[in-house]
């Protein structure tokens, strides 16, 4: 499956029944040098379209939005060493979350890049 | 969103550099430039930083002579304004009859021909309209408010601030901190002092109306200058540990709570004779219930505003009032109130961040200790 994006600026790929989930260039770009990153504990499990993890910039926290109702199976603990890399790297290396997907007919609502650029004015 | 809000005289060379504007006290306002708060707040603390700060309130208080403007204004202050020298400036905070803040400002002699009788003051762009109420319906006959509705204010902040501006008059290097001077820069004429509100050695600059952009241009070409927005403003004053209006201080906080003593003047501890002058009187025989204090949080995770803070039983003591990530400290810096029992540095406590329990520890201020030049 190619990249999917939701309407609170995560993106999301598949492979088999996980999806790698992180926050878009748009969000990055918006929230501007982000300084920390809380991420879910491995095993928790999360519903589509509630926080499952938190990145702050030097002005505010914003919630990460689950895209997917699943359970968490590993975190990119590069990021939270490193939070500069959100900024530098965020739709790549810097991914946040691999949830092993619950319900696969929630990825049939999110967009594509297409849909993602025009709904983000590009 | 430009609906309703002011523009300073140099908006138009924000939007050409490129930042991004937000609303901020009825002005739209650059809160940063490309390059990102934290590239901003540290190239202040390295080199020289300029700031847009023509929406605070500059105004004047005119008396017939210095003697007679300085008592009417200390009936608003708790600071000593009758011992100020010519050309000197003071921080200080109009109180409420219950002695809480209703603004923090700045105050100068002038020492002008003509205007000695003259203070010079800046309050808060989010205060202005009542503090000019408060001002004016307190000033005895003879004493008015004079108000600058249109004017522009720049402050440039930082080690090489001091440098940049001696290149155009070497006047500026006879100026100590809170000295107030009218220089000439290029055939400008610019109110100075040597203040700001970063931690850094600096100058708020005044030009005249008209020749904000160009002034504004002539720093910028210094290749020492970067312009600088409001989002790095704040993580530079917080780690300053310097107040934040309608944050750290506001009209339920005494200045005593506030550990703002050091701006009461000595004679008037005693003396009295400004609003709320008996609730600090008392705090200061016998200590507030509260006080602001630095807060550490370890780890990297912020605190931000609102934030709770318990002591190691578990009781709530305290809250956040300014907290996020000081760039110069490399993490989480906070300031907040808590129990004037806890409030000893070195106390550890906890905030309750997304319903965990953060460690923490109360701690002296500064963050990044002020360089200012005295």
């Amino acid at each position: 499956m190619s990249v999917k994006f939701t309407e609170e600026h995560e993106w999301i790929t598949v492979s088999g029944d996980v999806a790698t989930v992180g926050i878009t260039i748009h969000a990055a770009e918006q929230l501007g040098d982000v300084v920390f990153v809380d991420l879910p504990a491995i095993g928790k499990k999360v519903a589509k379209g509630k926080e499952a993890a938190v990145v702050e910039s030097v002005k505010a926290a914003s919630e990460v939005y689950a895209p997917i109702d699943g359970e968490i199976v590993d975190v990119n603990k590069t990021i939270a060493d490193e939070p500069a890399l959100v900024n530098k790297d965020p739709e790549g290396t810097a991914w946040f979350m691999k949830i092993r997907i619950a319900n696969p007919s929630q990825l049939e609502g999110l967009m594509d890049k297409a849909a993602y650029d025009k709904f983000v004015g590009k | 969103m430009s609906e309703g809000l002011s523009r300073t005289p140099l908006y138009d060379r924000h939007v050409a550099l490129g930042a991004r504007m937000v609303p901020f006290a009825g002005y739209e306002m650059p809160v940063q430039y490309p390059t990102g708060i934290l590239t901003e707040h540290n190239w202040t603390r390295q080199h020289a930083g300029l700031f847009d700060v023509s929406h605070m309130g500059q105004c004047f208080i005119v008396g017939p002579d210095f003697e007679t403007t300085a008592k009417a204004f200390e009936n608003l202050v708790p600071a000593d304004v009758l011992g100020l020298a010519p050309k000197q400036q003071r921080y200080s905070q109009l109180l409420t009859a219950d002695g809480g803040i209703l603004d923090d400002l700045m105050v100068a002699r002038s020492a002008y021909p003509g205007c000695e009788g003259w203070l010079a003051v800046v309050v808060n762009a989010s205060r202005k309209a009542v503090d000019y109420a408060h001002i004016a319906a307190h000033l005895p006959q003879g004493v008015t408010l004079k108000t600058e509705d249109a004017s522009c204010l720049v402050a440039l902040q930082g080690p090489e601030a001091e440098d940049v501006l001696a290149r155009l008059n070497p006047a500026v290097r006879e100026m100590r901190f809170m000295h107030y001077e009218s220089l000439d820069f290029a055939g400008m004429t610019v109110h100075v002092t040597r203040s700001g509100y970063t931690g850094e050695d600096g100058f708020e600059l005044s030009p005249c109306y008209d020749d904000a952009g160009k002034f504004w241009d002539l720093l910028l070409q210094d290749e020492r200058v970067k312009p600088i927005g409001l989002g790095a403003r704040d993580s530079l004053r917080l780690e300053a540990g310097l107040c934040l209006y309608g944050h750290d201080i506001d009209e339920t906080t005494s200045p005593v709570e506030a550990d703002l003593v050091w701006s009461i003047g000595k004679r008037r501890r005693s003396a009295g004779g400004f609003p709320g002058a008996a609730r600090v009187q008392k705090e200061l025989a016998s200590g507030p219930t509260r006080k602001r204090v630095g807060i550490k949080p370890e780890g990297r995770a912020p605190a931000r505003e609102g934030t709770v803070i318990q002591n190691m039983r578990g009781d709530v003591i305290g809250t956040i009032t300014s907290g996020g990530f000081g760039p110069t400290v490399n993490g989480p810096v906070a300031m907040g109130y808590v129990a004037a029992a806890e409030a000893a540095p070195g106390t550890p406590v906890q905030l309750i961040v997304r319903d965990k329990a953060l460690p923490a520890s109360v701690v002296k201020l500064p963050f990044v200790p002020n360089r200012f030049k005295r």
